[in-house]
């Protein structure tokens, strides 16, 4: 069963947001890296890029495919997980915690109101 | 989308379905880099009953093959078999495939599951205008034939317990493992036949088991059994495809298609030039003497990268840096853990150590031409 912790808010393109103050920080879900299997590769956003809320902002890529990261928020980006750039199998291992991606500056904290709960994005991904 | 008769198994071992050519088949059942590492440190066994089997027999059977196959059948003794292909009139690539030799007038030829009915309508076609069509029998037996393959260094340890005793065709041999590479042997089961070669797609020692169609289920379950005191796992066409691409092994539809020839895609060494005439022969003749417009090069990232993939163009270097090709097969590489690929470039930019650039999302990443294969297996 995939986890979806309680503490975060979700996209339905199964990215994960925590949020502290005005810093969001985003990874992709223990669904999404499951789905996925062995990371082999990521692509961060440049720190200082300013994001629109459902822009691809990163990439994530399994053997046999690449995938879109689509930002949950907007804002300026500042900081990216260079760990996960030296050992991508962290996004497996740890999607929520060392698997994380990037920490955004929230532009527009309101966005916040529209992502999923953990309830809601269980059931989107069907107790899977 | 078609099934073989292993989906059963494969849904029992937890398989990802996907569809491959009009077959739903497993490409992994828990991930690729797992089932890619277990063939190359113990063994694998892969489902390969969506390929085709096509037996030829007859006095003129070996005759009309050699007419149709570029490789030289003539050099297959009793119970041995070749990497060969099958072209049309201007040298390109129908479809590569493995002839074997069973009996003296016997051939069994395996091919891929995609090229299944464009080879049986060649072959036909071929037949149709042979002189001695009438002492060849065709029989395209993919329908009713199941296969396997179990691959990696461990697996001779346990073939012998899933086909015992000596064989009963083919090769004679006092137990499987004593198949060496290429050759086969038949082993019966009841009134059944079932066929075994020490042949892959892998780049490790291993089998592949050609059997009847009801009869493959129990052969695959006999094999996981036997295997997995040794560290056997079930892989997927992912694990097949990154496996291949580590050895440079081409796929047709990738490497090959009709439009290339085997000279462009470096199997110069599978054409037999010194024997008597075949379909294709004055093309590849021409284009061993004068060259290629294109060449097959194996290439690798040069830092630390996302992969290439099919379809990445590839850039030379330098002020007149141009687009001159794109990557046909490309991945992570699960042995070397680096990124790899194969591409066709013109015939400048194909010497080992050449520069190159792989345009990833609009961005181009360094690579560098190599030798092939990229890994190759401890002696």
């Amino acid at each position: 069963m995939a986890k979806v912790p309680a503490d975060l808010k979700y996209a339905k393109s199964h990215e994960w947001v925590r949020v502290s103050g005005n810093v969001a920080t985003v990874g992709i879900t223990d669904h999404a890296q499951h789905e996925l299997t062995d990371v082999v590769f990521v692509e961060l956003p440049e720190v200082g890029r300013k994001i629109k809320a459902g822009d691809p902002c990163a990439v994530v890529e399994s053997v046999k495919t690449a995938n879109d990261v689509y930002s949950p928020v907007s804002g300026e980006i500042a900081e990216v997980n260079s760990a996960i750039v030296v050992d991508p199998a962290m996004v497996n291992s740890e999607p929520y915690g060392g698997g994380w991606f990037y920490r955004i500056k929230l532009a527009n904290p309101a966005e916040l109101k529209a992502l999923l709960g953990p309830e809601a994005y269980q059931a989107q991904i069907g107790g899977a | 989308m078609k099934r073989t008769p292993l989906y059963a198994a494969h849904q029992k071992l937890g398989g990802r379905l996907i569809e491959f050519g009009g077959w739903e088949m497993p490409v992994q059942y828990t991930s690729i880099t797992d089932e890619h590492l277990a063939v190359r440190k113990a063994a694998g066994l892969f489902d390969i009953s969506h390929m085709g089997e096509v037996f030829v027999s007859g006095a003129g059977g070996g005759g009309f093959l050699n007419r149709t196959l570029t490789n030289d059948l003539g050099k297959l003794a009793v119970g041995q078999g070749q990497y060969t292909l099958m072209c049309n009139e201007r040298g390109g690539v129908i479809d590569d495939l493995y002839a074997y030799r069973l009996a003296v007038q016997e051939y069994l030829l395996i091919i891929n599951a995609s090229r299944i009915e464009a080879d049986v309508n060649w072959l036909e076609r071929q037949l149709a205008t042979f002189s001695q069509r009438n002492q060849v029998k065709l029989e395209n037996a993919s329908e009713a034939t199941g296969a396997v393959a179990v691959q990696g260094p461990r697996v001779a340890e346990f073939i012998n317990q899933c086909f015992p005793g000596a064989s009963t065709g083919g090769t004679p041999l006092a137990q499987a493992s004593d198949l060496k590479k290429n050759q086969i042997a038949s082993f019966h089961r009841g009134g059944d036949t079932i066929w075994v070669s020490r042949t892959g797609y892998t780049g490790e020692d291993g089998f592949e088991v050609v059997a009847p169609g009801h009869l493959i289920e129990a052969v695959w379950d006999q094999i996981l059994a036997a295997g997995k005191p040794y560290g056997l796992r079930p892989a997927g066409l992912g694990a097949r495809d990154t496996l291949r691409t580590e050895v440079c092994y081409p796929l047709y539809g990738h490497e090959l298609d009709e439009h290339t020839t085997p000279i462009e895609a470096g199997l110069g060494v599978f054409v037999a030039l010194d024997k008597s005439e075949f379909v294709g022969r004055s093309v590849l003749a021409e284009q061993k003497t004068k060259g290629t417009l294109k060449k097959l090069v194996a290439f690798k990232m040069a830092d630390r990268s996302a992969p290439p993939r099919p379809r990445y163009p590839i850039w030379s270097t330098g002020p007149a840096a141009a687009r001159i090709g794109e990557v046909v097969s490309g991945t992570q590489s699960p042995t070397l853990g680096i990124g790899i690929g194969l591409a066709y470039v013109p015939p400048e930019f194909a010497k080992p150590h050449t520069a190159l650039e792989v345009e990833i999302r609009g961005k181009r990443a360094a690579a560098v031409v190599v030798l092939k294969p990229f890994y190759r297996k401890p002696d």
